[in-house]
């Protein structure tokens, strides 16, 4: 990683990953709630939603914080663009993966 | 010719957000692939319209998400009082027949989890095109990025899409 004057790849590399760190925080988040009683009920924040009204605030929250925070570290400097976006794209689908019911309700509790 | 409070939400949240959606779609990704190098004529043009369709896109994809959640979703999962016809509740109705159970167990608890992953992906991608503008011509590998991330949001939004009708077919919201 290193600095740079010209334009840099660190915003879009900022805003891919944290796009990547929010889609596995989803998946996540189903999981937890079908693996778990309690959590399924600790993410009912709206009733007439249900638990989807947790997952995905929470989901939004992480994604949001994750994008500042990276935006915040990375916005002049140029990263290994190829490096970032490969783990983008696997956070990216683990979180298609966490959303998946066959997959999701091997969790079941 | 009535149509109910409901049917007009749900007709809204699938059918006009979601054809918007797909509209947009094919014209920002046959854009993206257009930016070129070797094809720079009317770039500045093209990335303007780039940029109004993205956050166009981005946008509608949150309203898509925010009123099948908020307005439409809860009348799909409202708990039937004893003894109440169960087509008038849609979740209900599905599980109460082994036949028709795999609409919610798999269509609808995979739609409802999915479809958010659609708005998220487009926001970086409208973020990205905003803030690189004409310079994608020359970053290939972001230029890339973002088709591949396009891409997979439209994955997801088309399997929210889908189970919608499939859903709205076997259990509509009336």
């Amino acid at each position: 990683m290193q600095q740079n004057n010209g334009p840099t790849n660190g915003p879009a590399a900022a805003a891919l990953l944290a796009a990547g760190i929010g889609s596995l925080a989803l998946g996540l988040f189903v999981i937890l709630a079908e693996a778990s009683k309690s959590v399924n009920n600790a993410l009912n924040f709206y009733n007439p939603v249900g638990p989807l009204s947790g997952k995905t605030t929470l989901a939004i929250v992480i994604w949001i914080l994750s994008w500042m925070m990276l935006h915040g570290l990375w916005k002049n400097k140029q990263v290994s663009f190829a490096g970032v976006f490969t783990v983008s794209v696997i956070l990216i689908i683990l979180g298609l993966l966490g959303t998946f019911p066959p997959f999701f309700d091997l969790f079941a509790g | 010719m009535v149509i109910t409070d409901k049917e007009l939400w749900t007709v809204i949240h699938g059918m006009l957000l979601g054809a918007i959606f797909f509209m947009a779609f094919s014209g920002i990704w046959v854009t993206l692939f257009s930016l070129h190098p070797e094809r720079t004529a009317g770039v500045v043009q093209r990335v303007r319209g780039l940029k109004i369709a993205g956050w166009a896109t981005a946008i509608i994809l949150w309203l898509t998400v925010f009123t099948g959640t908020y307005i439409v979703y809860p009348w799909y999962r409202a708990k039937p009082p004893e003894g109440a016809d169960l087509t008038q509740f849609p979740r209900s109705y599905l599980l109460a027949s082994p036949d028709r159970a795999g609409w919610h167990n798999f269509g609808m608890e995979w739609k409802e989890h999915v479809a958010w992953l659609a708005p998220i992906l487009v926001t970086a991608v409208a973020y990205i095109i905003s803030r690189y503008g004409v310079k994608l011509v020359e970053e290939e590998k972001i230029r890339k990025a973002v088709i591949l991330v396009f891409t997979i949001a439209l994955i997801a939004a088309l399997a929210a899409v889908v189970f919608g009708a499939f859903l709205n077919k076997a259990a509509p919201i009336k």
